[in-house]
């Protein structure tokens, strides 16, 4: 020390005073799983692509959602967005709208012609995929990217199975659908129309595939037994909703009987109402137990579609001229099941459709070693694969709830496996994160920001036309919405714990490299722990 | 509330930076080369809130004077964590005075620069509420009257912390220091007396008089960088926890400074000449046991022999300074 004692020290010596040995726990950087992640049935990573959104680059945040889903503009109008349900938003104001964000990018990339990158290399493999639904499409696309030869055996004459033929137009407009599938052929898979499948083994003999990828889907209406005079005007709800997209619209007449309580009811009732007729929904339990999901209940009794609650058909007697048919009034047990009455009813009813669900056609797995079935649908393993080698499956025909979104994460995990079984190895997916919950947030730095409210067409074209429902969001309010995003565990660059360290002992490495700390230095406070607004950072014990 | 806080992009003005914000807009901590007037090494306690308010303000003080800066130092916690010899954390021309006469070196350091025709070089004050509120007041005073060209911010910690915490005239009513027992029928310290320093440096009729808390770092540094754009004599008095002082958790200390704005319990303004021209208003308003019960300091007033008639009396503390102030959205201030 040359200075003289206690006249001047030399600016910024406290270097040399190592505080971060007073330390018991200290504090690290990490990511957790945000809730939409671990929500999404097709994987995809929201909060990732959110972030890019956030920003304004829009073509970035389509690039990170494609990784996991190729079909975002469909998926922002047909999901029922699980992710929304578990936002941690939803505890602060209202959930952030994820659907609507991602239908806009969706849009916006068939609006602006933006494609997928193609693969790096070819891999010399060979893959059929059964079946031109959302699993299917899912499973060619990601295979396509992984640089494996694909081809699709579609048996019908169109693409996009139960995304076609069982959701209604006015739910999902066909040429949004086209161009989502289009720009996965773009990729090099090949599609080949009435191709039905009749035996598996034989047609991978044929066209020299190395793996198959079974997503048939279920599409044979479930029946059920109604005593009736002429049988002809009973129909099922699929085949009701396949013939919209024919020539020949099914002939229903004026009421129309919708039987059953789930999405396919509502989809059917809706679909007739547009087409001029008067349907009628009967369901033997209530709405609070109906497996429908409510704001489709809701929207379809706004369009002015009848419901009959706690009801089931006993009989009915229609003839060429109408009829009517005999409905018998349940009540609820304890358990709430629903139990007859004893009490009937008359409805006029020119025809009666059957919603009761819908079973898988598994024709083309006759004979196949080592499958098993049970209660119709097809078994597979944590890795999609039959019992027998080099079959996978995936979609409505294996056990699952039955959504295009669950299809879609069937397909991409399929192709995962599929691709890591045709070189010889396993897809070990790696672990995931811990979930980030609403604790350990710090809900403080977020702006007051309602949700977007989406619009919804006027009711009269809703009773008179298949025009889509529910509009997108447009460029400034897409932003809005994307801005609403907590970007729970993942940071975001908001420099808070930088800032709030009392110990300058947090390093800031510049746009996009996030922080580090300067543990010779960090005290073990933990302010940075409290004051990270997305849960990021987390306190552990030192080894002492 | 003065400066114009960005209304969204995810979170605002409310984070210290945000990527989504451009680099003008954003604030000086954000910054990659920031001041850093308190280096890293100094000794103050874990989440220590004096040491984090004194790197805001200095850092801000310093972006605003271009790096041209001389700060004197009362004696006290900021002093002693800071500089133990032969080590300082200072970054920035820094002198330490005696306990007292903070005011009076600065205004001489002043009365120096203005012979010397330096009138880029401008001059901060600073010290502890002991030193400013009790030991050093006269000298404060001193400097109010003349209007000397000194910004004075005091760190408000509301007692004697480097000694062991004992009672100074900033020392909230009911708290428990060492000086102040929780004994008696009046546990802690006494109520009505105290001084309200603002509110007597406003009473100097100075040009700029200022409260702000480590909890809202963008409204601290706004009125920073608005005194360093004044001259005469200006005052900034600065909410800063003390986790060792208050028996709070480490963490906690920006918490417990919000809630101390969010209850009213410590009214966040700024008066020029004597005359209040803004209030950071409440965002959530909270009761104030909310600001209590993690302290240990107001242990007393809760549990087994609780208090509830004191706590309505602090209670009625904020409400006055809400109701003073105009510190809610929906009422109207005549002043304002």
């Amino acid at each position: 020390m040359s200075e003289p004692f206690a006249i001047t020290l030399k600016p910024g010596t406290s270097l040399t005073n190592l505080t971060g040995t007073w330390r018991t726990e200290r504090p690290v950087y990490l990511d957790r799983l945000p809730p939409c992640n671990n929500a999404c049935p097709a994987g995809e990573n929201i909060q990732g692509w959110l972030f890019h959104a956030e920003s304004g680059d829009y073509e970035q945040a389509w690039r990170v959602l494609v990784q996991d889903n190729p079909l975002p503009a469909v998926m922002g109008r047909v999901c029922y967005h699980p992710c929304e349900t578990s936002c941690n938003r939803g505890q602060l104001d209202q959930a952030v709208g994820i659907n609507s964000v991602e239908r806009f990018l969706g849009d916006e990339a068939i609006k602006r012609g933006w494609k997928f990158d193609a693969p790096a290399s070819a891999s010399g493999k060979k893959v059929l995929v059964v079946g031109a639904g959302p699993s299917g499409l899912s499973a060619a696309y990601h295979l396509a990217r992984m640089g494996h030869k694909v081809e699709i055996h579609e048996a019908g004459p169109l693409s996009g199975g139960m995304m076609r033929f069982g959701i209604p137009k006015y739910r999902l407009p066909r040429e949004v659908l086209d161009a989502e599938v289009q720009r996965i052929l773009d990729l090099g898979v090949t599609l080949k129309f009435n191709a039905k499948v009749a035996n598996i083994e034989q047609s991978m003999k044929q066209g020299g595939f190395d793996a198959s990828f079974l997503a048939v889907g279920a599409h044979i209406g479930k029946r059920t037994m109604i005593p009736a005079g002429d049988a002809a005007h009973i129909v099922d709800a699929v085949s009701v909703l396949r013939s919209m997209e024919g020539e020949d619209k099914p002939m229903l007449g004026r009421k129309v009987v919708v039987y059953g309580g789930g999405n396919t009811a509502i989809d059917v009732a809706r679909t007739v109402k547009r087409m001029g007729a008067e349907p009628i929904i009967v369901y033997r339990r209530t709405r609070d137990r109906a497996p429908a999901h409510d704001f489709e209940i809701e929207e379809a009794l706004q369009e002015g579609v009848m419901i009959k609650w706690l009801s089931t058909i006993k009989q009915a007697d229609i003839g060429k001229d109408g009829g009517e048919i005999t409905v018998e009034k349940m009540q609820l047990d304890d358990k709430g099941f629903p139990q007859p009455t004893g009490e009937f009813e008359k409805l006029e009813a020119d025809s009666v459709v059957l919603a009761l669900g819908q079973d898988v056609d598994l024709s083309l797995l006759e004979g196949v070693k080592g499958l098993e079935i049970k209660d119709g649908t097809v078994q597979v393993g944590t890795n999609m694969m039959t019992g027998h080698p080099g079959i996978f499956a995936g979609g409505d025909m294996v056990p699952s709830e039955r959504t295009v979104t669950v299809a879609v994460g069937h397909g991409k995990k399929a192709a995962r496996h599929i691709d890591a079984w045709l070189h010889g190895s396993e897809d070990k997916p790696s672990p995931k994160h811990e979930l980030v919950t609403y604790d350990k947030l710090n809900p403080w730095y977020y702006s007051d920001a309602d949700k977007t409210v989406r619009p919804m067409l006027d009711i009269i074209r809703r009773q008179t036309s298949f025009d889509e429902v529910q509009g997108g969001l447009d460029e400034t309010n897409a932003l809005f919405e994307a801005r609403r995003c907590l970007s729970c565990g993942n940071c975001f660059e908001c420099d808070n714990c930088y800032g709030v360290c009392p110990d300058n002992a947090v390093i800031k490495l510049g746009p996009g490299r996030r922080f580090k700390f300067n543990y010779d230095y960090c005290k073990g406070c933990g302010i940075c722990v409290s004051e990270c607004p997305c849960g990021a950072i987390k306190m552990v014990p030192e080894d002492i | 509330m003065g400066f114009q806080p960005v209304k969204f992009y995810q979170t605002g003005t409310y984070t210290v930076g945000n990527r989504l914000l451009a680099a003008d807009e954003s604030s000086v901590q954000a910054g990659e080369h920031r001041a850093n007037a308190i280096n890293s090494g100094h000794r103050a306690c874990q989440g220590c809130g004096e040491a984090l308010g004194a790197r805001y303000a200095i850092d801000a003080a310093m972006a605003e004077s271009k790096g041209q800066l001389i700060a004197a130092n009362a004696t006290g916690c900021l002093e002693v964590f800071s500089t133990p010899y032969p080590e300082s954390s200072w970054q920035v021309p820094w002198i330490h005075s005696v306990f007292g006469n903070a005011a009076a070196v600065a205004t001489g350091i002043a009365a120096a620069m203005k012979v010397k025709g330096r009138q880029d070089v401008r001059v901060v004050a600073q010290g502890g509420d002991g030193g400013t509120t009790d030991i050093g007041f006269g000298c404060l005073s001193g400097m109010f009257e003349r209007n000397d060209d000194v910004l004075y911010i005091c760190y408000d910690n509301e007692a004697y912390m480097n000694t062991g915490v004992q009672r100074s005239s900033a020392t909230p009513p009911a708290a428990r220091t060492a000086t102040t027992m929780p004994v008696g029928p009046e546990p802690g310290n006494v109520f009505g007396q105290g001084k309200n320093v603002p509110e007597i440096a406003m009473a100097h009729g100075i040009p700029y008089v200022a409260t702000a808390t480590v909890a809202d770092l963008r409204d601290l540094e706004y009125k920073v960088r608005k005194a360093m754009n004044m001259h005469g004599a200006r005052y900034l008095h600065l909410f800063v926890p003390c986790p060792l002082g208050w028996g709070t958790a480490s963490h906690d200390t920006i918490r417990i400074a919000r809630l101390a704005k969010e209850t009213g319990m410590f009214p966040v303004f700024e008066a020029e000449h004597g005359e209040v021209t803004g209030v950071l208003k409440i965002r959530h308003k909270v009761p104030i046991e909310e600001y209590l019960k993690p302290q240990k300091r107001f242990a007393h007033l809760f549990g087994k022999h609780a208090h509830p008639e004191t706590v309505a009396r602090l209670q009625a503390i904020a409400d006055r300074n809400i109701r003073k102030y105009g510190l809610l959205e929906a009422e109207e201030f005549e002043n304002v």
